[in-house]
């Protein structure tokens, strides 16, 4: 059976604040699916992603967020990422002195110790060669495994460190947070063929971006639009068209004038 | 009967040997008691006549009777220090001074704490090595691995001995340099160190010399190194190079509260020492150290201490750059716990032309533990055309944990060039979520955010000493969490 991740009525706000953020999010990404979340700056969709791998900066008040009909919301981010699911980081921090090939090792054996904990890990050779694949279907600098992880990446490297790592972990679903943006067009078709190259019947994709471009490159099953904390429009891919030709004052104007009816 | 009156005969000559021993004593010291029969009573508190005994067991030289007396006396007539840590609660007559090695029995090994047991455990280190690093066993097995590698040393003229042997068999090298770095007026505890110091490593490289492998305090079995008042004198003559790792990544128990060893290090004209110090003493110890060595033309000195154990830790390791173009580096790492006070830091003189230096300090504070960086960096006015850098970085695992730094610069030279960054961070929200979100549990991501911060002081370290730092981190923060 496909993986499948269920967002169900999703509320929640910054922690410790009561300020709704996410206002009743529905939405469901199955392995083998990319879909395409769009929407002007504030509406919500980086909180959403930070808040699908459980980060502690927010607080849910309502709703469930289903993978494989399992809620996580009771998981720590480790169980979240070890059931399968992946953020790639909009903005991923800097951990002086680990290097990236470390942190993938350790990464792997954590989720091979969570399934056998007498397991010793994967043998370093083993690991080596998988690096090495991964980083050559990346077009990635073997170089790059022995730097410190995020520290004096430019943009394009922490994107494509961000990519490589979801290479690695392989997981059956991964949000990508804005991994298009501050990316020159080289950087990012480089990206973008790299998130092609690691989608497939294997991996469903949440793909959160304010530009169409990305999706020239990574072909969306679907598009939806969130404001307000709310997707308030889903299509196929001629929605991100439409999008990148009229913008989003359309979808304020029609959502205003939803609210008013509404009121 | 023959044998009986030969033997009567030898204990007769013995006992003549001893009365004329005695009567020498009674001359020189004055103190001389049938009673004692000079065989050295462990006892606690220190007196001139304790001083004076120390130095009488170990039958020193006058010069160093003198030298010890004098110093006690410098060190009860000067004040408890009132700055850094509290020094207040130090109770000086609740401490052995001087345990001779035939005392100290397998009985102490009971005294060592249950959980310092489990950390060796924990570490893999076997019994026979824990009790041999705990000085309640004389002997360890690698004697012979110490002995080949004293073989090679002798052949290239390197003397590498405990410091009470370099007395004994190079007085005069002793004599010519000692406490020329740090006079026994120096500080209250250098004073206290010079009166009643034990053990400790004497070591002399010869002009050119490149001593390859390192040497390490640990391998030097044969007598009570791990003392309370070990006392190093360290000599690199010209073009010669040395490294010498003293202490221990794993956990080490003493019931006396007191630590106080003082370290001096001549490297001439061209030479290289590194200095590399981990200690991990028990939270019961005050561990008050002098470090401090002249660079002469240019030289290079460089120390890299690290502190991970103790009550509380006062250790500032200085290099004096006295020649033109000497080079000086303090790598400081320290690490505060639960009820822990690490105080560390460097002091660098520059005295000549062209000198540099550079000093890193790390420091990470955890369960309410405190770290400071104290340091002292003094440009004199002859020292033109100087460079030094500073950088203090430190990591604070939690919001009631502490760090302070105390950076004090005095430039009197001109055209030098000055560099200081300070930075202070908490293992951050938003660090954790990134690697959890990879898999990683909570502990681990910690203690790999940790061993991070901290690399830059492992990847200089012996590959023993960098593994077993590495498992020791792991287990401390294991003991924090769970």
């Amino acid at each position: 059976m496909a993986a499948t991740l269920e967002i169900r009525n999703l509320h929640a706000s910054v922690a410790g604040e009561e300020n709704l953020i996410l206002c009743g999010v529905n939405l469901t990404v199955k392995q083998g699916e990319i879909h395409a979340l769009m929407g002007p700056n504030g509406s919500g969709k980086s909180t959403l992603a930070n808040v699908l791998m459980g980060s502690p900066a927010y607080e849910v008040h309502e709703g469930q967020i289903l993978l494989d009909g399992e809620d996580v919301l009771d998981m720590d981010p480790d169980e979240r990422s070890r059931s399968g699911l992946f953020l790639a980081f909009q903005y991923p921090v800097a951990i002086p002195g680990v290097t990236l090939g470390n942190f993938l090792r350790h990464a792997i054996n954590a989720r091979m110790k969570a399934e056998d904990p007498d397991s010793k890990g994967i043998p370093i050779p083993q690991f080596a060669r998988m690096m090495r694949q991964k980083m050559n279907q990346l077009q990635i600098d073997h170089a790059f495994a022995g730097r410190y992880l995020n520290e004096g990446f430019s943009g394009g490297e922490k994107k494509r460190a961000e990519v490589l790592q979801m290479a690695v972990l392989e997981p059956s679903i991964a949000v990508l947070d804005e991994t298009d943006s501050g990316l020159d067009i080289d950087a990012l078709r480089i990206v973008a063929e790299g998130v092609t190259s690691l989608t497939g019947p294997n991996m469903g994709a949440l793909v959160i971006t304010h530009y169409q471009r990305i999706l020239n490159h990574v072909k969306p099953d679907r598009v939806h639009v969130m404001y307000e904390g709310r997707i308030v429009e889903s299509g196929g891919p001629e929605l991100a068209l439409e999008l990148e030709e009229k913008g989003y004052d359309w979808v304020r104007a029609k959502h205003a004038a939803l609210q008013n009816l509404t009121r | 009967m023959t044998d009986a009156i030969q033997s009567e005969k030898q204990l007769t000559n013995e006992e003549e040997a001893l009365k004329e021993v005695g009567l020498t004593y009674a001359e020189k010291y004055g103190f001389y008691d049938d009673d004692v029969e000079y065989a050295f009573k462990s006892q606690k508190g220190v007196n001139e006549d304790i001083v004076r005994q120390i130095s009488a067991m170990k039958n020193e030289p006058q010069w160093m009777t003198d030298l010890r007396v004098e110093a006690y006396h410098i060190f009860m007539d000067k004040p408890t220090p009132q700055w850094g840590g509290d020094l207040n609660q130090i109770d000086y007559d609740d401490i052995y001074y001087y345990v001779r090695a035939t005392d100290k029995t397998e009985q102490d090994w009971d005294e060592v704490p249950p959980e310092i047991k489990e950390t060796f455990d924990k570490l893999g280190i076997p019994e026979a090595e824990q009790k041999f690093l705990h000085g309640v066993s004389a002997q360890y097995d690698s004697e012979s691995v110490y002995h080949k590698i004293q073989e090679s040393l002798e052949e290239q003229g390197v003397i590498f001995l405990d410091m009470d042997s370099g007395l004994r068999e190079y007085p005069d090298i002793v004599r010519q340099y000692f406490t020329t770095v740090i006079p026994s007026n120096d500080n209250k505890f250098a004073a206290l160190n010079t009166a009643v110091w034990s053990g400790g490593s004497f070591i002399y490289v010869p002009p050119g010399v490149q001593v390859e492998m390192p040497l390490q305090a640990y391998f030097r079995i044969n007598t009570q190194n791990m003392g309370q008042f070990e006392r190093t004198l360290i000599i690199v003559d010209e073009g010669a190079y040395v490294h010498y790792v003293e202490g221990c990544t794993a956990p080490i128990y003493s019931s006396d509260s007191l630590h106080s060893a003082v370290v001096e290090i001549i490297v001439k004209a061209g030479g290289r020492c590194r200095y590399t110090t981990i200690q991990n003493w028990s939270n019961n110890v005050y561990n008050l150290v002098t470090k401090r060595a002249v660079a002469e033309k240019n030289a290079t000195m460089e120390w890299v201490d690290g502190n991970l154990g103790s009550r509380l830790t006062m250790k500032y390791p200085a290099v004096i750059l006295k020649g033109e173009g000497a080079h000086g580096e303090v790598l400081s790492i320290a690490f505060a716990g639960d009820g822990q006070h690490q105080d560390a830091g460097a002091k660098i003189t520059h005295l000549a032309p062209d000198t540099t230096s550079q000093i890193i300090s790390k420091s990470i504070s955890k369960d309410g533990g405190r770290a400071s960086y104290r340091g002292l960096l003094k440009i004199a006015e002859a020292a033109c055309s100087s460079k030094s850098n500073v950088v203090c970085d430190a990591l604070l695992l939690d919001d009631f944990s502490r760090s302070d730094t105390y950076p004090t610069i005095e430039i009197d030279a001109k055209d030098v060039t000055m560099g200081h960054e300070a930075s202070v961070s908490k293992v951050g929200e938003d660090q954790l979520f990134y690697l959890m979100s990879r898999g990683i549990s909570e502990d681990e991501a910690n203690a790999m955010i940790v061993n991070g911060f901290l690399e830059p002081l492992v990847k200089e370290l012996p590959m023993e000493y960098a593994l077993e730092l590495n498992r020791l981190i792991q287990i401390q923060l294991e003991g924090s969490i769970g």
